[in-house]
């Protein structure tokens, strides 16, 4: 399958990718899978001119191209002020503006870094309501991962179950997803059909 | 092959003095320009309908009436007609009288506009954005080509033994094109009726323009209006030019860095790299716009927008200088160059009226 992790950490090394990178792999320990990265740290400028032009730049159309053809998606972000991290929503906000169906039934595994876990919550309060309304399957375990836990148990165990979730869910969803929508140039709805869709009745 | 220029009728302070035209200077101006288009040898003059500030062109056809007396060669479009929100009936007068008092020297693109609140200003529903595309559309169709109608849609009170009047010059309906950036229902629109497709072209990539143009002329041929090289099909473009390319990039960068459309965004390198913005030398326009054939095939209809961002009317006029003495010449032979015999010119009053009275002659 094709896992893409999408991670909106900002410094190198990061966290953020780090938690990305460990669920990548335990998910794929599961199921075989090819796993793509996208960094949203290298397409900061042109997210930002997605929104001053009205199209992406070649690179972040490619990573629009990459998350629309996944399987599954693992998303990480830095809790930043309580909530996503802007250039995180900023993603995928140009993303459904692009393509509004791009995660339409698409597996994935929530995930979020922060200083403290105080902030825990911010999966269940903001990623998982951003992503039902994006109409993704949001697995049922997120992780999120504070400082201290990178030197404590438990993070382990909620990875893996967190990727097992996603590997299921993609398994499953292989075949339940509703097919792709076809492009909008391929299936023009014949003019007539408009016309007649307008004539009064009776 | 069709040149021109399309006007959208922005009031924007000009960034190198803070200056602000008055919206008599901006209205005067774009006249000013529109003549120069006709001195210059372009053929097409088009401006657009705004009804918001910082725009002036809120009544089109006032304007391009105004143009059409102090002119006699140059064509008067729009850069869009508010086909959503404008009554179709209204439309159907305006530019019918438009066309008598022009000699035929009128078309018009129509479109749905970019502007949210104008459909609740007028009275209509967004969300029935391409839907009042067709059946006003539909509805203006028949206005033009039908004496007296008989109709009943949705969005509009009933009309039962109307006569638009005037009737169209010699019984021929004005050239309609359909511009449209990324509705695909649009191109479908044009195809049906075999009218123009116009893409605006400029600030997108040519990939997507591509798309538009091929499912526009495939359809079209589905329509059995022609081959899909046949189809009739204008694109835009946008340019600023010195002799000098450096001089070109030095002088507009200014304007463009925070021009209101994509201001405060990519550089000008960036941009004229993704899209068909130019800003250089004569020679490096001509490059540009002969390679738009690339991906849009032979094609009937170039307009550029030459006054935006601020500029001044006597940097507009010089601008439009450059392009009819140095570019368009150029363009005109080299467009015309492996140019299909049965790739056919922009339809015109005169063109239309002769395949009129052809059909009108074969019947009898």
């Amino acid at each position: 399958m094709r896992l893409v992790v999408v991670s909106a950490g900002l410094s190198v090394p990061s966290s953020t990718r780090l938690l990305g990178d460990r669920l990548a792999a335990a998910t794929a320990a599961q199921a075989p899978a090819d796993v793509q990265v996208v960094e949203l740290r290298d397409l900061a400028v042109e997210i930002a001119h997605n929104f001053t032009n009205g199209f992406p730049g070649r690179a972040l159309a490619g990573a629009f191209d990459a998350v629309a053809g996944a399987d599954g998606l693992i998303v990480v972000t830095p809790v930043f002020s309580a909530s996503y991290s802007g250039l995180f929503k900023s993603f995928f906000d140009a993303l459904s503006v692009s393509d509004p169906e791009a995660l339409a039934g698409k597996p994935v595994l929530i995930a979020a870094t922060g200083g403290t876990a105080r902030h825990s919550l911010v999966l269940d309060h903001a990623l998982r309501p951003l992503f039902s309304y994006l109409k993704a399957v949001v697995v049922p375990t997120g992780v999120y991962a504070a400082s201290e836990d990178w030197g404590a148990e438990g993070l382990d165990g909620r990875v893996e179950r967190a990727a097992g979730e996603l590997a299921a869910l993609t398994a499953g969803a292989a075949t339940a997803r509703p097919l792709p929508r076809r492009d909008s140039f391929e299936e023009v709805t014949p003019f007539e059909e408009r016309l007649a869709a307008l004539r009064p009745t009776g | 092959m069709q040149f021109g220029i399309f006007s959208v009728g922005d009031v924007t302070p000009d960034p190198t003095t803070g200056r602000t035209p008055t919206e008599r200077e901006r209205i005067k101006a774009m006249v000013a320009i529109a003549l120069k288009a006709e001195e210059v040898g372009l053929d097409v003059f088009a401006t657009g309908e705004h009804h918001n500030p910082p725009f002036v062109p809120s009544s089109p056809t006032t304007m391009l009436g105004y143009v059409a007396a102090r002119t006699e060669r140059l064509v008067l479009s729009t850069s869009t007609t508010l086909i959503t929100t404008n009554d179709p009936v209204k439309i159907a007068e305006d530019f019918a009288m438009l066309q008598h008092l022009a000699d035929g020297r009128v078309d018009l693109m129509m479109g749905r506009g970019n502007t949210g609140p104008v459909y609740p200003w007028f009275g209509k529903d967004i969300r029935q954005g391409i839907n009042l595309a067709v059946e006003n559309y539909a509805l203006l169709h028949r206005l033009w080509r039908e004496d007296v109608v008989d109709w009943e849609g949705k969005f509009r009170t009933p009309l039962q033994g109307f006569t638009s009047t005037p009737r169209p010059l010699d019984g021929v309906a004005p050239f309609v094109w359909h511009g449209s950036i990324r509705s695909p229902e649009i191109a479908e629109q044009a195809a049906y009726y075999g009218d123009g497709f116009f893409h605006n072209n400029i600030f997108w990539p040519a990939d997507h323009t591509k798309r538009m143009v091929e499912l526009y002329r495939a359809r079209y041929a589905h329509y059995g209006h022609g081959t899909p090289e046949q189809a009739i099909v204008g694109l835009g473009g946008q340019v600023f030019m010195r002799k000098n390319s450096q001089d070109a990039v030095r002088e507009f960068r200014p304007y463009f860095d925070v021009a209101p459309v994509y201001g405060h965004g990519p550089s000008l390198e960036e941009f004229t790299e993704q899209t068909p913005l130019t800003v250089g030398s004569p020679q490096q326009v001509i490059e540009k716009t002969l390679s738009f054939r690339e991906y849009a095939g032979d094609y009937q209809r170039q307009l550029f927008l030459m006054d935006h961002a601020g500029l001044p009317l006597k940097t507009v006029l010089e601008q439009l200088d450059l392009l009819g003495e140095e570019v368009v010449p150029v363009l005109r032979k080299e467009f015309a160059k492996n140019r299909p015999a049965d790739v056919p010119d922009a339809p015109t009053h005169s063109s239309l009226l002769a395949t009129a009275k052809a059909k009108e002659g074969a019947r009898a």
